[in-house]
């Protein structure tokens, strides 16, 4: 280690199920060059100070999702994060806000896969079709449409920057909202009135108080908060339209 | 048996931890200043029911140095309200299509501050009108 | 596949679009409805100083697009009011369940219902 070589404190907020009654913060001190990112400032203390720091981690480019955490209170991608940037003050790290810790900076996300599952996230075809009749005709425009709601990561962080699911883990939550929507734009899908029972539920839609930050802090600009207040609207036109139709919606 | 044991940090004070969260509190908190505006004009409504010497104590009561301040309070919390209201449709409105192309959020949000101004002097106007 | 849970219909819609409708009327009128009751009259700015004069404000409640716009205004500024202190008491962590929500949405009916007596006594 040369004499110019930076060091920034990073303070990390472990938990320990086996010995931990609660969470606690511990500071290192890591030796960084400019291009190290909070990763592998992580990768560092792991492979130097504690070997049982927890963290996940896969693709080290933003696009697998798994790497999510707060960083000085803000929910980020930690492979897109830049220890420069926070130098020469400390950084915090800190499991994603609202989830359960699982230990150290993993968060427990069964919760969230359940969400997902359960808003039918793939085509439900608007009609029977045979093999004969070909592949379905996509327009541009009708692509155009749903095109924004497929870049979600599955990072979660949209559910780390919003009280609500924090106040209530029930609800369904932005980035479930966003692939629910996904698929009613879809030209293909026919699935919006089975998926509005969901949506005009208890832990629906109107869990949302129009916070917004789920937007602004998602890494692929999926505008997450757009979709449940879209949702929002098709909940009330649902909701008292529902007297005129025979069928739709939860009961 | 498993080792298992997922902590759930608490969420008191959440919204102290972000200034995003600290604006969010501040424009919902106009609601307490639209309910008092409205409590205001109910007042005056049942004073107007019970006739014009009431009716004119209410407007008596509306010049106090009192008042006046209280109404410029109402007047920055309730423009607040406006402002922010119309800042949040890219948020909670369908994206606007306009000849095939989406409408820029700041575009959204200008039309909407325009619109409140707009009607705003609309009032304006026709309040004058009324009065002459 | 027929595992789905059944879930319970929310009946947000209701408050939701009572909110929704008082937030749009509040944000489109209330700064200049402040300034002309609030400022301008009680000031004799811009405004002639009868403007809110009794004859004058006696004639608009009984006309009836006046009352109309007197309802909707006072009515609807409680709801929408009434749903966001609810929802910011939930927020902070008061969660007075029940009683929060009737002290909240109970005063905007309470608001309501006076003004539409009073209004309708005005006669047309
Ligand atoms: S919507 Fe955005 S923030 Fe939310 S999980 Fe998807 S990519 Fe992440
Ligand atoms: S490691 Fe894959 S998104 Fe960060």
């Amino acid at each position: 280690m040369s004499e110019s070589q930076k060091i920034i404190e990073i303070e990390v907020l472990r938990y320990n199920p086996e010995s931990d009654k609660e969470p606690h913060r511990e500071v290192y001190k890591v030796p960084f060059s400019d291009d190290m990112s909070v990763l592998q400032g992580a990768q560092y203390i792991k492979d130097n100070f504690d070997g049982s720091l927890t963290f996940r981690w896969s693709c080290r480019m933003a696009i697998c999702g798994s790497c999510g955490m707060m960083i000085n209170g803000i929910p980020k991608l930690s492979c897109e994060t830049f220890l420069r940037d926070y130098y020469p003050n400390r950084i915090s790290i800190e499991a994603m806000a609202h989830f359960p810790i699982e230990k150290d900076l993993v968060v427990d996300l069964s919760g969230f896969i359940e969400k997902l599952e359960s808003i039918q996230p793939y085509i439900i075809p608007r009609e029977a079709r045979t093999l004969e009749q070909g592949e379905y005709i996509q327009s541009p425009a009708q692509f155009n449409e749903y095109i924004q709601f497929t870049s979600c990561i599955n990072c979660t962080l949209c559910y780390a920057a919003c009280p609500q699911f924090g106040l209530n883990p029930d609800f369904i939550g932005p980035a479930a909202m966003a692939l629910l929507h996904r698929y009613n734009m879809d030209s293909r899908d026919g699935g919006a009135e089975q998926r509005m029972q969901l949506v005009t539920s208890e832990e629906g839609v109107f869990n949302c108080s129009a916070v917004g930050y789920c937007s602004e802090v998602c890494p692929k600009h999926v505008d997450p908060g757009n979709a449940v207040n879209i949702n929002k609207i098709n909940a009330a036109k649902d909701y008292f339209l529902r007297f005129l139709s025979p069928k739709g919606g939860s009961k | 048996m498993s080792k298992r044991r997922p902590y759930v940090r608490p969420m008191g004070g959440w919204w102290k931890k972000n200034p995003f969260f600290v604006e969010y509190m501040v424009h919902e908190g106009t609601a307490l200043f639209v309910a008092a505006y409205a409590v205001t004009l109910l007042v005056g409504l049942v004073r107007l029911g019970q006739g014009e010497a009431a009716w004119n104590g209410w407007l008596e009561a509306m010049k106090s140095p009192l008042s006046i301040v209280f109404h410029l309070v109402l007047l920055v919390a309730i423009a607040y309200h406006a402002i922010t209201w119309f800042k949040l449709f890219p948020l909670t409105m369908p994206p606007m299509v306009v000849n095939g192309k989406r409408l820029e959020p700041n575009v959204v949000v200008g039309g909407g501050w325009t619109a409140a101004v707009v009607v705003a002097l609309g009032l304006l106007a026709v309040v004058w009108r009324i009065a002459q | 596949m027929s595992t789905m849970k059944v879930r319970k219909r929310s009946n947000a819609p209701i408050f939701w679009g009572l909110f929704g409708a008082g937030g749009m009327l509040a944000a489109l009128f209330g700064p200049m409805l402040v300034f002309i009751t609030g400022i301008a009259v009680p000031l004799a700015l811009l405004l002639p100083a009868d403007t809110m004069s009794y004859p004058k404000m006696l004639a608009f409640a009984q006309n009836f697009i006046g009352k109309a716009f007197i309802f909707a205004i006072i009515a609807l500024f409680m709801w929408h009011a009434a749903h966001r202190i609810y929802h910011s008491l939930h927020e902070i962590g008061i969660h007075a369940g029940m009683f929060a929500k009737l002290l909240c949405y109970g005063s905007a009916l309470v608001c309501t219902v006076i003004s539409a007596v009073v209004l309708l006594g005005l006669g047309f």
